[in-house]
């Protein structure tokens, strides 16, 4: 039994391996999966990724396709999750023969995703997942076919501590963190260390947990300290509890944060005056950001019948689709060890600023800061590494 | 729980060895006493106004757990049941309250009724109808919790409805997860009133937008305040229902001993359920007050504010009044003064070593009668 198992998995691989080399180089459509989270805990996340990736597709094929290839989407639902995301990745891998895959959005899908695609030499390209492990595997070694289109969540911390240096220029910072929580650790302490090195002072840092409600015993402390910025990079959850108890205090420094706060719950009146890094910003003015604005609107509408505005996950999802096609142009082939080295080599201006990938495949990419103020989120500036 | 000094034949320590273990745990924790209070001592003496702030963010937490606790009591008093679900009528009574506010603006019904009234009486009676309205859905909840889940087993070994508390809190955490309920998101709650902040700095100060208290100044709010004084009302008209009227005295009888109660004419179903009504009142009440001093709900928001109430009420004793009140405010302080003095996550890991403290050195709690056994 155990025998037969054996013979046939490496049966099955052969099998695999030599489709994949017959689906590279060949002519005809090029197969391009899109692994988004439809259903499970973020389906809004999924919603916007499949849209932003299709609207890449659509474009490329009403130029004509990539080097006269039509390029044919291939959607499947991922959940959010591992094994769904993994049996996904499957189907496309084994059964639809792609070479190219757009997704996954969670980190923690992304991760077994991934593994599986580089084992396959199938190209993956994240549009969101954040984690370091998405591109690199335990042993630091970057796994040479997957990459993705977002800045991982340490680059947010530098930027925002620059930010706050030299736009507000907060000499004084007070960081609170959830110290049980991966991003919040990863970005408080890249913040931490881009500040003190740039000349800034930490006068205050305090760990809280993710159920907390009552805050005001680390707000008595901001308080007491004075500092010029408080560094909050959790969930808009969290900071909608802290902004609004720290206004109670009388606690006037602006709170600073990072992508978490970006959602349609964000208390805008809590957050009044604070500032976050985040991805993309459809009030940028830069016409390649318009142009996507207009056309995705176009496309897409809500319940309303009203144009959709993409979001930072719709964005992500197209600079994605559009690295990938513009790199199977550039390597003049489908062959994906040639596109992998059209995409190092990359240097792209996307809706989501101008892409090159440093040598972990990460992208090296400016940010925007949005500023909370008047009920809104408006767009200030963007911030270059 | 068994008691501490119990003699059961399975345990097998000779009475010497055992006593000689009680003191090293008694001196252990003499100790550990004496160090906390020198370490408050030396913070209070370090800092005094920040002393100050993080007790009175305790006391606030403190009068919101009674609040909680009081049910506990009254419910374990009378049918030795500890009712698990009722942190989760706590949260019901926030989200009943969001709803009134967010979806049917009931707190600004007196203005649209009357339109001549003043702007502060509207506030008022608009806010107590949202109070009111949580309080009675609460009630009827808990009532139907009681008819529904608890009633059939109170005949049955009392783990049996403890197990079912369990559930019921699970079922209503998770069926109000559900998208066409309460959705599992995290949602921000719209206040009935404002929040007004005082400082306390050269005399007692208005907080305005955009102006920072002066060093040293100790802050307090107009919610702070008003949770103070409803717990402490609260606590008063529930001693007077128990001590001095008819319905209190068939309380204190059916707890004392149900059957002889029924025998001497008690409908003891009927005080059973008024039980469970005034503890999930007082739940329904607490939960619209936390929701307005933490203004972000989730279905989740009554799993550690009910256990603490019920360490609280451990603490004082449970089925005692006073006690699971001076319980609470002795938990409020503790957690409040651990988040200020050692370290925040550290909290809920002290309020949980208080209960296994009090557990061990006198589990009938500060005023707790001794008695045989303890679920």
């Amino acid at each position: 039994m155990r025998a037969f198992k054996i013979t046939s998995l490496f049966a099955l691989a052969a099998i695999a391996v030599s489709a994949c080399a017959s689906a590279g180089g060949t002519g005809g459509d090029i197969k391009v999966a899109i692994l988004a989270p439809l259903s499970g805990p973020v389906p809004t996340f999924g919603v916007s990724t499949r849209d932003g990736a299709l609207q890449a597709i659509d474009e490329w094929n009403a130029k004509g396709g990539i080097n006269g290839q039509k390029i044919v989407p291939i959607v499947e639902d991922s959940q959010c999750t591992p094994d769904p995301a993994v049996n996904a990745a499957h189907k496309v891998i084994d059964q639809d023969k792609v070479s190219f895959i757009i997704g996954e959005v969670c980190s923690k899908a992304s991760i077994p995703v991934a593994d599986y695609a580089n084992s396959k030499k199938v190209i993956m390209m994240s549009p969101t997942s954040t984690a370091t492990g998405v591109t690199v595997d335990q042993n630091g070694k970057v796994k040479d076919y997957i990459f993705r289109a977002c800045f991982i969540d340490p680059f947010q911390g530098k930027v925002a501590a620059k930010f706050a240096l030299d736009t507000l220029k907060a000499k004084t910072a007070f960081i609170m963190l959830d110290q049980s929580n991966d991003y919040v650790k990863g970005l408080a302490e890249a913040f931490e260390a881009a500040y003190t090195a740039a000349g800034g002072k930490i006068v205050g840092k305090e760990n809280y947990t993710g159920k907390d409600t009552d805050f005001s015993t680390i707000l008595a402390k901001v308080a007491d300290a004075k500092p010029a910025l408080v560094y909050l990079p959790d969930y808009y959850n969290v900071v909608n509890l802290v902004t609004k108890q720290a206004k109670e205090k009388g606690i006037t420094a602006p709170f600073m944060g990072g992508d978490g706060w970006d959602s349609p719950d964000l208390d805008t009146k809590a957050a009044d005056g604070g500032y976050y890094t985040n991805h993309y910003s459809p009030d940028d003015t830069s016409p390649t950001v318009v142009n996507f604005v207009k056309a995705y609107g176009a496309k897409y509408k809500d319940d309303k019948g009203q144009p959709k505005t993409p979001d930072a996950l719709a964005a992500l999802a197209y600079d994605a689709g559009n690295l990938l096609f513009t790199a199977i142009k550039n390597a003049g082939s489908t062959d994906t060890t040639k596109v992998k080295d059209a995409l190092t080599k990359i240097n792209y201006a996307g809706v989501s600023g101008k892409i090159t990938y440093d040598a972990n495949h990460n992208p090296v990419k400016s940010a925007v800061i949005l500023h909370v103020t008047g009920g809104k989120v408006v767009f200030d500036s963007v911030v270059a590494p | 729980m068994q008691k501490a000094n119990s003699s059961q034949p399975f345990m097998p320590a000779t009475r010497k060895s055992g006593a000689r273990l009680a003191w090293i745990g008694r001196g252990f924790l003499l100790a550990l006493a004496l160090l906390v209070l020198i370490v408050l001592i030396r913070s209070f003496f370090d800092n005094p106004q920040l002393f100050a702030q993080i007790a009175i963010s305790g006391l606030q937490l403190g009068f919101v757990y009674a609040l909680i606790a009081l049910g506990y009591t009254m419910v374990y008093g009378i049918v030795k049941l500890i009712n698990f679900a009722h942190g989760d009528v706590f949260m019901a009574g926030a989200f009943v309250s969001f709803f009134a506010v967010s979806h049917f603006q009931l707190h600004r019904w007196p203005a649209a009724v009357f339109p001549g009234l003043p702007p502060i009486l509207v506030t008022i009676i608009g806010s107590l109808t949202v109070i009111l309205l949580s309080m009675v859905v609460c009630a009827l909840m808990a009532v139907t919790i009681e008819r529904v889940a608890y009633k059939p087993l109170r005949n049955a070994p009392r783990i049996a409805a403890l197990i079912t508390a369990i559930g019921v809190s699970f079922f209503l955490e998770y069926f109000g997860a559900l998208n066409f309920v309460f959705s599992p998101r995290f949602i921000p709650y719209q206040r009935p009133f404002g929040v007004v902040t005082w400082y306390i700095y050269d005399g007692i100060h208005l907080v305005t937008e955009g102006h920072a208290p002066p060093q040293g100044a100790i802050t307090f709010s107009n919610i702070a305040i008003i949770i103070m004084v409803v717990s402490i009302l609260m606590q008063l008209s529930l001693q007077f229902l128990v001590r001095r009227t008819r319905i209190g005295k068939a309380m204190r009888a059916t707890a004392f001993d149900k059957q002889a109660a029924q025998l001497m004419g008690i409908n003891v179903d009927r005080i059973i359920s008024v039980t469970f009504a005034i503890g999930a009142a007082f739940a329904g009440l607490g939960g619209v007050l936390y929701a307005i001093a933490y203004p972000s709900i989730n279905t989740l928001l009554g799993v550690l504010p009910g256990l603490k109430a019920f360490v609280a009420a451990v603490l004082g004793g449970i089925g005692s009044i006073p006690g699971a009140f001076i319980g609470a405010l002795i938990m409020g302080q503790a957690e409040s003064l651990t988040a200020g003095y050692i370290s925040t996550p550290m909290r809920d890991a002290i309020a949980f070593t208080i209960l296994i403290i009090v557990l061990l050195v006198r589990p009938t709690g500060i005023f707790g009668e001794p008695e045989k056994e303890k679920v």
